[in-house]
């Protein structure tokens, strides 16, 4: 079984430590894949200065660890972590990481995929961004979903 | 009847002017139920919840469909779709 670790929380992470306590005592990962979102200051040509995201707690870490196992059940993964930042937040701060760690690199790479296409579309996180002035949703992208279904069966609906 | 929690999120919660709600449904009604109650109210109800507009629904912190049953002293979510990571 995979080990999993799942946050969601204002407070920043460290990828250093993270991947230390992934790997920590063991020695069965053999590849280890790591994806960092972080935010931008250009967003549809509107000068992004604080990027607010909002969620809905208790659905939030069950959507995140169920798509954790969904991704440990379908690759061989020894560990997986997703650290999710709320708040307020500014350019270049982080948002999410996603730590995938198996015996070989081919389903750490898919897996961490895998787990952020889900992430996008089955997560209940909202961005709210601000210039400064005036404030918007970030409506969802159409591109996000189109990421997703690309790992659904052929025959799926 | 059942008692029923409901939530707002995100945009949603803006334009309703409302965090969370309690109702109270008919036993049996399911998720589209519940809508078709929300959209009767007319106004932003309507015009979010009754057109081309998309939405998401949660019950008890499932992704739910139209004809999911709405379990009494269920929480059920109304949001947008999602846009994190």
């Amino acid at each position: 079984m995979a080990r999993i670790t799942i946050r969601v929380g204002p407070d920043d992470f460290d990828l250093g430590r993270e991947y230390a306590a992934l790997v920590a005592d063991e020695a069965d990962s053999g590849a280890v894949v790591a994806f960092v979102g972080r935010v931008r200051d250009l967003n549809l040509a509107q000068h992004v200065a604080v990027l607010e995201l909002e969620h809905y707690p208790g659905m939030t870490e069950k959507a995140l660890a169920r798509i954790a196992a969904d991704a440990a059940a379908r690759w061989p993964l020894t560990a997986v972590t997703v650290v999710h930042r709320v708040g307020p937040l500014h350019p270049a701060e982080q948002i999410v990481l996603v730590l995938t760690a198996s015996a070989h690199r081919h389903a750490a790479y898919d897996a961490n995929a895998f787990i952020m296409d889900y992430l996008k579309t089955e997560a209940p996180f909202w961005k709210r961004e601000s210039d400064g002035n005036t404030a918007r949703w970030v409506d969802a992208r159409d591109s996000d979903a189109e990421a997703m279904q690309r790992w659904l069966p052929d025959d799926a609906p | 009847m059942n008692t029923v929690q409901l939530l707002y999120f995100a945009r949603l919660r803006d334009v309703f002017g409302l965090h969370s709600e309690t109702l109270t449904l008919p036993e049996g009604s399911a998720v589209a139920d519940l809508i078709a109650r929300l959209v009767a109210r007319g106004g932003a109800f309507a015009d979010e919840l009754g057109g081309a507009r998309v939405f998401r629904v949660a019950v008890n912190q499932e992704m739910a469909r139209p004809d999911d049953p709405i379990p009494a002293g269920a929480e059920v979510a109304i949001f947008p779709p999602v846009t994190g990571g």
